[in-house]
């Protein structure tokens, strides 16, 4: 047991966290709540106090694995997923569901696990683990529509995991290796790893999933998703795919097309899914890029990223609470009585736009400076048009249909103490992490040596930001903004949700007809024999019926000349 | 729409953004701000990276011609994309 227990030590923080997480089912939900919170910050402590190198490491069936990997960019990872478990076990603290509190923990545990393994068959398990722990909370919706959701995002999210299965095959059969460390293009096991960890990241044409299933989830849970399974891909992704050019355009691409579909979008959280999309593309373009400067910023902006985008959907998800909407076409006003909702919602909505004195201000900028230096213009200039573009949907759209806009005549209650807590002290973070940078910078994977508040900087992006808040403005006035309406926008899942099955229906009532025609002509075949033989053989059929002698002796006659001649010829 | 908000509830006191008057007047100290930064442009030296960043304004320019293309471009793909709330939900 010693030797067992040598080995496992030190334990990886998700496992703690997913062992934990399997107590909460024994507790009463008052115990439960209180149990999380510390559970988290414990975790969180112990973290930041783990020795750096490479521990737990065992051999099982021939694999060397290794479940603690302590370095610069795991323990960044680490840290900002266990905070975001802990603000997000805060603003759940008034849930009841014991189901769902467990979701949480073992999700979040594993996707802390996965971050910091050293290889890639335990990567595996941890990242099959996310998807099959997260979907219980979109199940808890209770819908129909949550569960058909669920059952699609259960399907892409263990698709992603068997692909990767498969990849790490050819990969291990290709180098020998299964270490989680860079792998790069060029070779079958290295495409499939990238298209695993392209389905989880939502690359452009497989990311629909997200915007399919996050909206669906209950209040609390989506909250949680936000933060854990596609930031634990672009981890992945920094780990293997750094210096990868191809992920620059695929990056730039990603920044670019989910704005389109924010701006039409109604459902808010559906909007905050497309721009949480967006925002991924940020940083799949530092990891192209490959630059230290690069990832700094890829691992920067996941960080701000994670709190700014968690405290956007507490704040839509405190009016989803409050209303039982987050319609933007059934919102407005909600100013009034959600004063706090309101604010913090708009703090959010500054970080993301990357405002300065913001925490997107710190981390985006450094990933738009890589592109700078490498002389990517183009996609500078992708980038330059989507920053501009998030602070149309996120920062300006969200806030004002769900809290200003046209007065909705809805009057409710202020959120909830617990959610206003956690809003408060996420919305105290993004602006700290935006006046004072440096202890983030502390903890980027390579030596900081980048300057945020330059009067250039800060004079230039608030040309753009302010800009974009007149074009809005302007687009209002002149009634040229497209209002929101209730509506669905056709988006990539209409190839699997309408046309495929469509194809399947078509091919299965093809099928059909075939299968019909067979049997039906088989049937006439058959009836035409049955009728043939009755006909000839029945009562009064030609052979059937009883003839007289002399007509007996005159059919045996010309029988027997036949036969003859048949003998004679034959002879 | 933004610019005629009116508090629907009677007997309830109108907020100060209640007015069209004041959300005018937010609109054009909105104006105002970007004016200045629009001329801020002479106060500092710039660094650029790409030859575009000379040119006076860019940023300020580049920011409004984009977002109303993104606007204008996604209110066109409704006519493409846009389907009834329920259009999934249907044929169950």
């Amino acid at each position: 047991m010693t030797a067992i227990a040598e080995l496992a030590m030190p334990i990886s923080p998700g496992l703690i966290v997913i062992l934990g997480g399997l107590l909460v089912p024994f507790l009463t939900a008052g115990i439960a709540r209180v149990y999380v919170l510390l559970l988290s910050a414990a975790t969180l402590v112990y973290v930041l106090g783990l020795p750096s190198g490479e521990h737990a490491a065992f051999t099982f069936m021939d694999l060397d694995l290794q479940l603690l990997r302590v370095d610069k960019l795991s323990t960044i990872f680490g840290t900002i997923f266990l905070i975001a478990l802990f603000l997000g076990n805060l603003y759940a603290w008034h849930e009841r569901d014991r189901m769902q509190r467990t979701a949480a923990q073992i999700y979040a545990g594993s996707a802390i696990a996965a971050a910091y393994v050293g290889d890639l068959v335990s990567l595996f398990v941890f990242w099959e683990l996310t998807a099959i722990a997260s979907v219980f909370l979109i199940w808890a919706a209770g819908t129909d529509r949550s569960f058909r959701a669920g059952m699609r995002y259960l399907i892409i999210q263990v698709g992603s995991g068997v692909i990767l299965l498969a990849g790490v095959l050819f990969h291990v059969h290709e180098t020998g290796s299964i270490t989680f460390g860079h792998i790069g293009l060029g070779s079958i096991g290295g495409t499939l790893i990238l298209l695993a960890f392209g389905i989880k990241c939502a690359f452009p044409l497989l990311h629909n999933w997200l915007q399919d299933s996050y909206p669906e989830a209950t209040v609390t849970g989506t909250v949680i998703l936000s933060a854990f399974t596609t930031k634990l891909a672009v981890y992945a992704l920094a780990r293997s795919y750094a210096g990868t050019e191809m992920l620059i355009w695929i990056g730039a691409t990603m920044t670019a097309f989910p704005i389109f579909y924010a701006v039409i979008e109604n459902d808010l959280r559906r909007v905050l899914a497309y721009s949480l999309n967006n925002q991924l593309g940020f940083m799949v373009v530092g990891v192209g890029i490959g630059t230290e400067l690069a990832l700094n910023g890829t691992a920067a902006h996941a960080f701000s990223h994670i709190l700014y985008k968690a405290l956007l959907f507490m704040s839509i998800g405190a009016v989803l609470f409050r209303t039982g909407t987050c319609k933007g076409s059934e919102l407005g006003g909600l100013y009034k009585t959600m004063p706090w909702t309101t604010g913090f919602c708009i703090v959010g909505a500054a970080s993301i736009s990357a405002f300065p004195l913001f925490s997107g201000f710190i981390s985006k900028s450094m990933i738009l400076s890589a592109a700078g230096e490498e002389g990517h213009f183009i996609t500078w200039a992708i980038l330059l048009f989507a920053s501009a573009g998030v602070f149309h949907h996120s920062g300006i759209k969200v806030p004002f249909f769900a809290f200003f806009a046209h007065d909705s005549g809805r009057r409710p209650k202020e959120a909830p103490w617990n959610m206003l807590l956690a809003m408060a002290v996420t919305a105290g973070l993004c602006i700290g992490i935006g006046i004072w940078p440096e202890p983030l910078y502390a903890m980027l994977p390579f030596p900081v040596d980048y300057v945020p508040y330059t009067a250039v900087h800060v004079i230039t992006q608030l040309q753009l930001l302010l800009f974009a808040a007149l074009a809005f403005t302007f687009l209002m006035r002149t009634g040229l903004y497209p209002p929101e309406l209730r509506s669905t926008n056709l988006d990539i899942d209409w190839i699997y949700r309408r046309a495929l099955p469509a194809i399947i229906r078509g091919l299965g009532s093809g099928i059909g007809v075939v299968w019909d025609s067979l049997i039906g002509g088989g049937r006439m075949l058959v009836s035409a024999t049955i009728d043939g033989a009755a006909r000839n053989f029945g009562p009064y059929g030609l052979i059937g019926r009883t003839v007289r002698v002399g007509n007996g002796v005159a059919w045996v006659a010309t029988l027997l000349l036949v036969t003859l001649l048949i003998a004679y010829s034959a002879g | 729409m933004a610019e005629h908000p009116s508090s629907p509830i009677p007997g309830e006191k109108p907020r100060w953004l209640d007015q069209p008057r004041n959300v005018t007047k937010v609109v054009w100290a909105l104006v105002a701000v970007c004016a200045l930064l629009f001329l801020s442009d002479v106060l500092y030296e710039k660094h650029p990276t790409f030859a575009v960043e000379y040119l006076f304004g860019f940023y300020a320019i580049y920011g409004f011609i984009g977002s109303v293309g993104l606007v204008l471009a996604a209110k066109w793909m409704r006519t493409i994309l846009m389907r009834e709330e329920d259009y999934y939900d249907r044929d169950r």
